[in-house]
């Protein structure tokens, strides 16, 4: 919601911000929902389930298109200032991380027909799938929520654990590297599965931008120079 | 004229204002530069004293007999309120624009001419008639009027007028220029028109100018300043005051939010 | 606002509103009514007063001339040295005896010669004067006729009335009389005149008869309360009581010798009454004036019955007197001679000179050109006219300057202080003080105290400028004032000095007003009269002023005098002096409006 004390004094402004924010909401909750179904259809090879992720994402588009409407709007008849004009311009860059982690679900969604059932690959992968999902869309609750409550140090968490995100790829794309060595029949499995992982990876770092924009939205700088500048003191001391 | 800094970039200075109507005081310690061929802005809700800190400028205060200036404004270097100084003198270097055009019920040309007139900036009727070309000329008025000099400067139409009210004010070849709300009896072609005056005549003069509309200060000026209840409470660069203002009491205003 | 429960109807369709709507309508209108009905009401006021002084004023703007043949061979070839001392007198008094060689009497002589105006001389000296060179050429030297032969030729003094008749009369010479006898009764009409005269004259005695009797029953009852008062045996002064009743019996017996004389008045009276038809009686003074016109003689009748007329020859016949007359006129003066100043012999000579062409209507230049005088026929408005203006001027030279500068002062520089509020209250006074105080001051303080003379344009012209001031500082600091503010604060920052501002910007845009101001101090100064005849401004000016040193009159005093002289003449010229000055203040309004609206033009 918007921050301390009251509120515009042209209350149908205030209204169209908190819509605004309502919306991002929205978007973000259905994205959420998109990657853990995708990744749940993957893992059981529900191919009922990926058609149904892969159609709901044109909601996915549809809302992106209607928040950037109202933010264009929004600019034009409101002349947004100072916090109130990051914002707005954030939500857009927001909307549009968001939509890209749902094409992420989808691309995701798309492949499980590639991945013929058949030999199962080892727990730990699966394990270690799991445990990718689970770090990514705590990246991206994170963020939505930094975003939603201008928490800055949510936000720089959320850069922070990035690399957390990268490594658990680093692994799985390790281990599916060797079951591709171990068996060549494995291949196809194997690169659909890369690709999967790729994507999440990639949705981790659409909520990285996703936790920068909180952090522009409330401090009007930009988090990875303010952390360039922090690293140089750290190596300097 | 000693203390003269001429390598300076700040052009006037205001020291600890305080300005008092009778008992009632309008401006609280004031500290404000205003730099060299650059436009200031000044934004604040009504009655914040913006109005006020721009008429001491010019000491178009000392009309009003109950009002008192404490404090020290000086222009390259000189305190204007010393004993010393000759306020005719002061108001031909910082010029004025006022809120609704006043131009002086006299032909076009007369209107131009009478500040060189009095202070004897011409010596033959071509010099004067030069200065009037040019004035009129920078104010981007000539095209439209130079056919009809001695038609009555209150035929124009509003924007026109407050264009001759600027060709007037820098016939005297002020150093600075003082706008109070100058766009604000004007339609928004008009005021446009002016907007792009004040940044062409940016080069030659420092302008200060009084504005309601923080858009306009947006658009026009290099520094705003921020005034509330006679207090002055950001000064500074006029991009970051409106992307991001330091003072939540500024940050309030301009995103139109109450107190 | 909508009303909530019903949609269709608002606070202002309901019909509530309508009537309350209608109501404002009728107010309005009725205000409207009366508006125009105070206008209307003024402007009938207005066009009455105009319309009388127009018609009263009028006729004083000509004036009847008499060109006469003057005899004037003693004066050829003279010079002018001998011009100026030549007897202009005689001149006219020879010329106009020479129309009526019958006039023969004294006293009719000197009557004749009233006919002309007792200036006439002085005028027909100095048109000779006028001309020195031309004194062998036969010119027409008009002179003007008397004020009351001028006023008869107007038809003020009367009015008359001819009937033509046919009757045959014989006519006989009876003493100084002539005497004309009819076969009918034609003259029933005046013998009913002079009956009903005769009549009235017998109504006066019985009333002069019956106050009589009541003074008598009056002493009868005062003589009445002396006995009582002897009888009652009181302490009283005997004597005096009895010298008192004796002087009362003695009243009463003249009373009553008085009332037998009224008595016997009054019952001749009577009987005359009845007998004008058969006997015939007196036609008096009293009478309308009776005139017969045959041949070339008029007889002024004095006796008449019902078929017999005698009266005297004003003018004379022809030749011999005639014995019989058929075609004549008779001629009713309707005002009695005796209410008249005019007598019937002048009505006659004057006619007569009309008859031969001597006399002319011309433009009364006299009234134009001249000074003050006794006589009417010689009085003018040009000394008035020209004191006025030159008061005039003094007046406007002393108090706009100053007034503009005393208001310029205190509105633009002044301080605020108490000082400045008690100048402002006690301006606003003056502006109410009694024109009659300011020449009280001026009589004080220029007459005596610096010692000016009296009954000039000067000291009255500063005297009204004393009374002007005031108007007009008002009105130039509510013009001053007036000025928007924001023409100061331009001037002012664009670097021009309090003076500069003011006399460049500000005062222009206010001279206007102050203009008005001045035109309506200037228009009541015009017509003040109080206050200069304080300063001495009643003298009697027959000179005109050359300068405003010298004595003169204005106008409202001129008028004022005027009005207090007894003459009927003098009733005309001081209607015609107020359309001059009626005329003189809105040529003055005009000028003034006229510059202020070039000066408005301009800015």
């Amino acid at each position: 919601m918007s921050d301390t004390g009251s509120g515009h004094i042209v209350s149908s402004y205030e209204e169209e911000l908190v819509d605004l924010a309502s919306s991002i909401s929205l978007m973000g909750g259905m994205v959420e929902d998109a990657i853990s179904q995708s990744i749940d259809a993957l893992l059981s090879h529900d191919k009922k389930k990926a058609k149904i992720i892969v159609k709901n994402d044109r909601l996915v588009g549809d809302m992106q298109l209607k928040i950037d409407e109202n933010a264009v709007s929004m600019i034009a008849r409101r002349q947004p200032m100072a916090s109130d004009l990051r914002l707005i311009i954030s939500s857009i860059h927001v909307a549009n991380d968001l939509e890209r982690i749902g094409d992420m679900a989808k691309n995701i969604s798309r492949r499980i027909k590639h991945i013929k059932g058949g030999e199962e690959l080892s727990p730990t992968f699966y394990n270690g799938v799991r445990h990718m999902t689970d770090l990514t869309l705590l990246q991206i609750k994170t963020s939505l929520d930094a975003f939603a409550s201008r928490d800055t140090k949510a936000a720089i968490a959320v850069c922070e654990r990035d690399d957390e995100v990268d490594a658990l790829y680093v692994s799985i794309f390790r281990e599916l590297l060797t079951y591709m060595m171990e068996d060549p029949r494995n291949i196809t499995q194997c690169t659909n599965l890369l690709f999967c992982a790729k994507n999440l990876e990639r949705a981790g770092d659409h909520a990285t931008n996703i936790a920068e924009a909180a952090y522009y939205l409330e401090t009007g700088k930009n988090l990875q120079s303010v952390l360039e500048e922090m690293n140089e003191q750290d190596l300097e001391e | 004229m000693s203390n003269k800094n001429i390598n300076s970039t700040i052009k006037m200075r205001g020291k600890n204002v305080d300005v008092f109507y009778g008992d009632k005081q309008a401006l609280f310690g004031v500290d404000l530069d205003i730099e060299k061929n650059q436009v200031t802005s000044l934004i604040g809700p009504s009655g914040c004293g913006k109005s006020t800190f721009l008429r001491c400028l010019n000491r178009m205060n000392d009309t009003i007999d109950i009002c008192k200036v404490k404090g020290e404004i000086t222009l390259d270097g000189q305190n204007i309120y010393d004993k010393d100084i000759d306020v005719v003198e002061l108001r031909a270097r910082v010029g004025m624009v006022f809120q609704k055009p006043n131009p002086f019920p006299k032909s076009i040309y007369e209107n131009v001419a009478y500040g060189p007139k009095i202070h004897g900036m011409a010596n033959s009727k071509e010099e004067l008639d030069k200065i009037v070309l040019k004035s009129l000329k920078r104010a981007g008025l000539f095209d439209e009027v130079k056919d009809r000099l001695d038609d009555a400067g209150t035929s124009l139409s509003g924007g026109q007028q407050q264009r001759l009210c600027i060709a007037r004010a820098i016939a005297t070849r002020p150093e600075i220029l003082l706008m109070d709300e100058p766009c604000s009896a004007l339609d928004p072609i008009a005021t446009a028109i002016i907007e792009e005056l004040i940044d062409e005549l940016r080069e030659k003069f420092t302008i200060v100018i009084v504005t309601h509309s923080m858009q306009q200060a947006a658009r026009v000026s290099q520094k705003t300043a921020f005034f509330h209840l006679g207090k002055l409470i950001e000064e500074g660069a006029t991009e970051e005051i409106f992307t991001n203002p330091i003072n939540k009491k500024t940050q309030d205003y301009i995103m139109g939010r109450i107190g | 606002m909508i009303d909530k429960d019903n949609f269709e109807i608002s606070e202002h369709t309901s019909d509530a509103a309508r009537i309350r709507l209608r109501k404002r309508y009728k107010s309005e209108r009725i205000f409207k009514l009366l508006g125009q009905g105070a206008i209307f009401f003024s402007i009938g006021f207005l066009v009455l007063l105009l319309s009388t002084i127009t018609y009263k004023g009028l006729p004083a703007f000509s004036y009847h001339f008499v060109s006469l043949p003057y005899d004037m061979s003693e004066l050829k070839n003279s010079d002018e040295a001998m011009l100026k001392k030549a007897n202009y007198d005689s001149l006219v008094r020879t010329a106009i005896r020479s129309q009526f060689p019958q006039v023969t009497a004294r006293k009719d002589k000197k009557l004749l010669s009233s006919l002309l105006s007792s200036g006439s001389p002085v005028v027909l000296r100095n048109q000779v004067l006028k001309n020195p060179k031309n004194i062998n050429e036969p010119i027409n030297y008009e002179i003007p006729i008397s004020d009351f032969a001028d006023l008869y030729l107007k038809g003020q003094i009367t009015s008359d009335s001819f009937e033509n008749k046919t009757d045959i009369g014989e006519i006989n010479k009876v003493k100084d009389n002539i005497s004309i006898t009819f076969e009918n009764d034609i003259f029933v009409n005046i013998v009913t005149l002079v009956t009903k005269r005769i009549q009235s004259e017998a109504l006066a005695k019985h009333e002069t008869i019956a106050g009589a009797q009541r003074s008598l029953e009056k002493t009868i009852l005062d003589i009445k309360h002396i006995n009582n008062q002897l009888l009652s045996g009181n302490d009283v002064d005997i004597e005096r009581l009895n010298k008192e009743k004796l002087h009362l019996e003695n009243k009463i017996l003249s009373l009553n010798v008085q009332i037998a004389d009224l008595r016997v008045e009054a019952s001749d009276l009577v009987i005359r009454s009845t007998l004008v038809g058969s006997n015939g009686d007196k036609i008096t003074s009293e009478d309308p004036s009776i005139l017969i016109y045959f041949d070339q003689s008029i007889i002024k009748a004095n006796f008449v019955s019902s078929n017999k007329i005698t009266g005297e020859l004003l003018m004379p016949f022809a030749g011999d007197i005639p014995q019989k007359m058929d075609k004549w006129q008779l001629r009713y003066i309707d005002t009695a001679e005796a209410n008249r100043k005019f007598s019937d012999q002048e009505i006659i000579w004057t006619e007569h000179l009309v008859e031969k062409g001597f006399v002319a209507k011309k433009f009364n230049w006299i009234f134009a050109t001249k000074g003050a005088s006794r006589e009417p026929e010689m009085a003018g408005i040009w000394g008035a006219v020209v004191g006025s203006f030159l008061t005039i001027s003094i007046t406007l030279a002393l108090a706009f300057p100053l007034g503009v500068a005393a208001a310029v002062y205190l509105e633009e520089f002044a301080p605020k202080n108490r000082i400045t509020t008690i100048i402002e209250v006690n301006i606003n006074n003056l502006a109410a003080v009694p024109s009659i105080v300011f020449g009280l001051l001026g009589l004080a303080v220029f007459l005596n105290f610096f010692g000016f003379d009296r009954s000039i344009p000067l000291v009255g012209g500063m005297v009204l400028a004393l009374m002007t001031l005031p108007v007009i500082i008002i009105a130039s600091r509510v013009s001053l004032r007036a000025v928007p503010p924001s023409i100061r604060e331009a001037a002012l920052g664009i670097g021009a000095s309090k003076m500069q501002t003011v006399f460049h910007h500000v005062l222009p845009l206010a001279l206007p007003g102050i203009m008005t101001g001045a035109i309506i101090g200037m228009a009541r100064a015009l017509g003040e009269t109080a206050p200069l005849l304080m300063i001495g401004m009643v003298a009697f000016v027959v000179d005109i002023p050359g300068g405003v040193g010298d004595p003169a009159t204005v106008l409202p005093v001129q008028i004022f005098m005027w009005a207090d002289f007894p003459e009927p003449a003098f009733e005309q010229r001081t209607s015609a002096a107020i359309l001059v000055l009626l005329v003189f203040l809105i040529l003055m309004n005009a000028f003034a409006v006229f510059l202020r609206k070039r000066f408005e033009r301009r800015w």
